[in-house]
């Protein structure tokens, strides 16, 4: 069943696409050697070409534009050998040459698609319509002064890429995980950090709703949207709006929009009248950028393995379900680590530690799967432990409690605190004869046909032991002293 | 021998002989500079006291066996070079007590190989003219006169006015200009000297304040077809920090101007007969093209068929780069400002740019922003980019037939002040010659080939194929030798 929302005249569909803004994860600016590290002091990382002094010139970073490949080959997209930089031309403080360098005309990254995995799990291809290079402006910040308004120049001329999509997305929670997909690969192929939070990813979302089988309708843009729980609700919100428009008689203007977080709705930023005029024309300080196919071959070789492909395998090798595969391969960083819990060990095992245990401790302890309570390689050797029957399931979780709060490796705390389990078959079978001559009544009963007391013999057994009785062993000595 | 009477070549082997030293030699281009130029403002800025202390520390270098190529050369540098902690205008108010802390790459390959600065040469604003009237720092007077008007003050042509002029009146044995659309060799021909544009790409456009991006090329002027050669040297080469400057060789140049031309096949283009081109600029080119048949060229008739369309062409690309490339001179992190208490950033922007941006600048900002606009973009700026290729394509045939091209330089000898300037298209008819070169990106040279009637010089302009400026010093040298240029200017050092 697809999504729509009911207005007064019935139900409207959604048509959503977005660009995306995203910081290139690169040492130096796009045209400029200064330095890109977020958080520095103000204007501390300003070449004389950001900040557009007289006879300053554009030099391309190759690794930006290496880092542009990389995504376009990351997104399934077409590589253009050939592309080109222009000028959009408008006055603003924070831009100090007057224009903006980006790729409008000729793109480096054409037409690609990338897949969506949806809560009932589904999937669905968003098709992508292009990928091209760009520089950030500098930030203007109006709260610092009374009268004054502040430049930072950090970010000029950092190396962006807007990502535009296919107006392909239908639902608030497709267009989250369209993003959602977007930022696991651009992490997985370390073109960008996808910190929404410090702006290194930004979107703009562009919404229009229409009746079934209509053609689209005007669409209007809702700009620098910077979190994904806000895109979704930025679309919903603005297709609200635009349906109680349509339904009361009147049009939907074309028009850029802001989306007010606090109060959940959009507003007017300019309407298309007030459009800028952006003269663009080809940039003459820059020679169109040539790539050749062998270099785009060389960088796809290298290529990281992707989320898809990583799924896929998960779930081919590991044997764990897509559900899990799909939770597992989410962060690149969660991925490496199942990994080495799992390699030569029980993975669907490892599976249920990492999802269960592990996350429910990184939440508990605010930590994330990078800076992780309890490393890799120590839950190996947890898994290790229960694999040679020196744990027991449930002694396992204790000493995994254990390891979250002491940061100790498991083998440390089970001789420390003689958690080994008891595998002696002799000093089970003296802990069963010391139960059954203790609950001779029981053993009566049980004898008698009442099965269900089983357990209760394994539970004092177990008891007596102090937890560390090989349940399979009790188990069978029990059995055989009861028969 | 006054010093300031050497030729730059003639003034390096004096050097080298130690018949004079810099110190010497740049004393008598300072002490030239300070009686002179309150008259001709040749100079924006000059800067006597370093150019003396670049002279000693010339001299130092030298005696311990460390000399460049131009070591210890006095020069004037077109104030649209950015130069470390030396203010650079470009001519413009805007730019007014702007002090780059940084050098272009050209004026730092100057000082490497040992030249000396003696200041700041006056330009029309921000390089866009042909008189050098659009400067708000006032007018460069032409060192030459008029026979039969003495008084009549002329224009040294333009863009690089103060530079010509400075040559010309021997305040300097050599410099620098910018070329976007005839802007060395237009001021070079109306002031009797030699000044060559090279192919674009052949010297970085690094720290040179941008007019036209896709057009401006660096070039020098000298007293000979010899001194431009041994100066572009040092000025040329790949610069990593120009994207558009060419990894090619820099051959030597001053070996070339020696060469013969015999054999060489010297294109004639049919389209450059103006109807309305005086006589004497008529029979110049004519004898120019009978000196180098008699040196052993042939002379052949060509069509360059999109000529006529040049003008038009340059006149839409060049104003609409400038759009853009002047829009940083907005009064936020350098140069004027004009705001009230209560401005905001329009008001800001407005108040600036109209108190620190002329009347030719403006005009140009204003037709380039027209031509990218939305709606007109097609029409303008798109055609004239496809018309460029075309007049490049013109040339690209013409060298299966021929070496280079010889033409004049301008439609006229230098005009007076006050000439041309009612009508601004009249002024922009004097780059009709020599825009075709910038819009092909070819080297074009242009060498005194004579005098007009009334005693003002005249100029042959030599094209040549891209980074075949040495064919152009062969060629322009032939002129040279031939034409035995002799004139001076009423008004120079020593005179």
């Amino acid at each position: 069943m697809s999504y729509t929302i009911d207005g007064e005249t019935g139900a409207w569909e959604l048509v959503i696409g977005l660009e995306v803004h995203a910081q290139v994860v690169s040492k130096a600016k796009l045209f400029s050697g200064a330095a890109t590290e977020f958080g520095a002091e103000p204007n501390s990382q300003v070449s004389f070409i950001d900040a557009g002094f007289p006879g300053m010139l554009p030099v391309i970073n190759r690794e930006c534009v290496a880092q542009a490949v990389r995504t376009g080959l990351g997104l399934n997209a077409k590589v253009n050998l050939w592309s080109r930089f222009d000028r959009k031309n408008y006055f603003y403080a924070d831009l100090p040459q007057g224009y903006q360098i980006s790729q409008f005309a000729h793109p480096i990254i054409g037409t690609g698609e990338i897949e969506i995995e949806l809560q009932d799990g589904s999937t669905k291809t968003i098709g992508i319509t292009r990928l091209h290079l760009e520089q950030d402006a500098g930030k203007s910040m109006h709260d610092q002064h009374p009268t004054k308004s502040f430049i930072d120049l950090n970010r000029s001329g950092v190396a962006l890429m807007e990502i535009v999509s296919e107006p392909d997305m239908r639902s608030p929670e497709e267009a989250g995980a369209y993003l959602t997909k977007l930022r696991q690969i651009l992490r997985y192929l370390g073109t960008c950090d996808g910190n929404m939070e410090e702006g290194s990813m930004r979107a703009d979302v562009n919404v229009s709703v229409r009746k079934a089988g209509e053609e689209y309708r005007t669409r209007c843009e809702v700009k620098n949207v910077n979190s994904i729980r806000f895109v979704m609700q930025a679309v919903e919100a603005e297709a609200r709006r635009q349906i109680e428009v349509w339904e009361s008689g009147g049009t939907v203007e074309q028009e850029t929009r802001l989306f007010d977080t606090g109060r959940g709705v959009t507003r007017s930023m300019r309407s298309k009248e007030d459009a800028h005029d952006y003269r663009y024309f080809p940039d003459p300080d820059l020679p169109p950028l040539v790539i050749e196919q062998s270099w785009v071959e060389q960088l796809k070789a290298a290529l990281p393995e992707l989320p898809d492909a990583r799924r896929a395998r998960y779930v081919r090798d590991f044997g764990v379900t897509p559900y899990d595969a799909h939770v597992l391969t989410l962060e690149k960083e969660t991925a490496a680590y199942y990994e080495a819990v799992a390699n030569g060990r029980d993975a669907k095992q490892a599976a249920n530690w990492v999802m269960g245990d592990l996350f429910a401790a990184i939440n508990r302890t605010k930590t994330s799967i990078s800076e992780p309570p309890v490393s890799a390689a120590d839950l190996g050797a947890l898994l290790d432990l229960m694999a040679d029957n020196t744990l027991s399931g449930k002694l396992a979780k204790e000493v995994f409690e254990v390891m979250v709060e002491t940061g100790r490796a498991p083998g440390v705390i089970v001789e420390e605190r003689g958690l080994k389990q008891v595998t002696d078959t002799g000093a089970i079978e003296a802990v069963i004869d010391g139960v059954l001559a203790a609950n001779a009544d029981k053993v009566a009963e049980f004898r008698s046909g009442k099965d269900k007391l089983f357990g209760f013999f394994v539970g004092q057994t177990m008891k007596a032991m102090q937890g560390k009785g090989n349940p399979a062993l009790v188990n069978e000595v029990l059995k055989k002293k009861l028969s | 021998m006054h010093p300031t009477e050497f030729t730059l070549a003639g003034a390096v082997a004096a050097l080298e002989e130690g018949v004079i030293s810099s110190e010497e030699l740049t004393r008598a281009h300072v002490e030239a500079v300070e009686a002179l130029n309150p008259r001709l403002n040749a100079f924006i800025t000059t800067t006597p006291e370093q150019a003396m202390e670049a002279a000693r520390a010339s001299d130092a270098r030298r005696k311990r066996g460390e000399a460049g190529p131009l070591e210890g050369i006095p020069l004037a540098i077109k104030d649209l070079f950015c130069t470390e902690g030396v203010q650079t205008t470009a001519a413009s108010k805007i730019l007014e007590g702007f002090v780059p802390p940084y050098e272009s790459t050209v004026t730092a390959k100057l000082k490497r190989d040992g030249a000396v600065f003696l200041g700041k040469a006056n330009l029309d604003e921000f390089a866009m003219g042909s008189s050098n009237l659009t400067s708000a720092f006032g007018g460069v007077l032409n060192p030459w006169s008029r026979r039969n008007d003495p008084d009549a003050r002329l224009v040294p042509g333009g863009s690089s006015g103060g530079s010509a002029a400075a040559v010309a009146a021997r305040l300097a044995l050599g410099a620098t200009g910018t070329d976007t659309g005839g802007s060395i060799r237009q001021p070079a021909a109306f002031c009797g000297i030699a000044g060559i544009k090279p192919t674009y790409g052949r010297c970085s456009r690094f720290g040179i304040v941008a007019f036209a991006s896709s057009l401006d090329q660096a070039g020098p002027f000298g007293r000979t077809v010899e001194d431009c050669a041994i100066m572009l040297r040092s000025m040329a080469g790949h610069d990593p920090k120009d994207s558009t400057s060419a990894d090619r060789p820099v051959p030597d140049f001053a070996k070339a101007c020696g060469r013969s031309v015999k054999g060489l096949r010297i294109g004639v283009p049919k389209e450059y007969r103006l109807d309305g081109t005086p006589p004497e600029i008529e029979k110049l080119w004519r004898q120019g093209l009978d000196w180098l048949r008699e040196a052993g060229a042939e002379i052949v008739d060509i069509s360059l068929p999109h000529t006529k369309y040049a003008l038009p062409t340059y006149y839409i690309v060049a104003p609409a780069e400038a759009s853009s490339n002047l829009a940083r001179y907005d009064g936020v992190r350098f140069g004027l400002r004009e705001a009230e208490a209560n401005s905001d950033l329009r008001d800001l922007y407005e108040r600036t740019r109209a108190a620190g941006l002329g009347q030719e600048v403006q005009r140009r900002i204003m037709i380039g922003t027209y031509v990218l606009s939305a709606g007109y973009y097609d029409a303008y700026y798109l055609k004239a980019q496809k018309v460029r290729a075309l007049i490049a394509r013109d040339f690209r045939e013409a060298w299966g037939k021929v070496d280079a091209i010889v033409t004049p330089a301008t439609p006229n000898a230098a005009f007076a002040e006050g000439e041309n300037t009612d009508d601004p298209v009249k002024m922009y008819l004097n780059d009709v010659f020599t825009v075709t070169a910038n819009l092909a990106g070819l080297p074009g040279l242009a060498v005194p080939a004579g005098l007009d009637p009334q005693g003002l010089p005249l100029g042959l302009q030599v094209i040549g194929r891209p980074f075949d400026e040495e064919t152009v010093f062969a060629v322009g040298s032939a002129i040279e030798r031939a034409a035995d240029f002799k004139a001076l200017p009423g008004m120079r050092a020593g005179a």
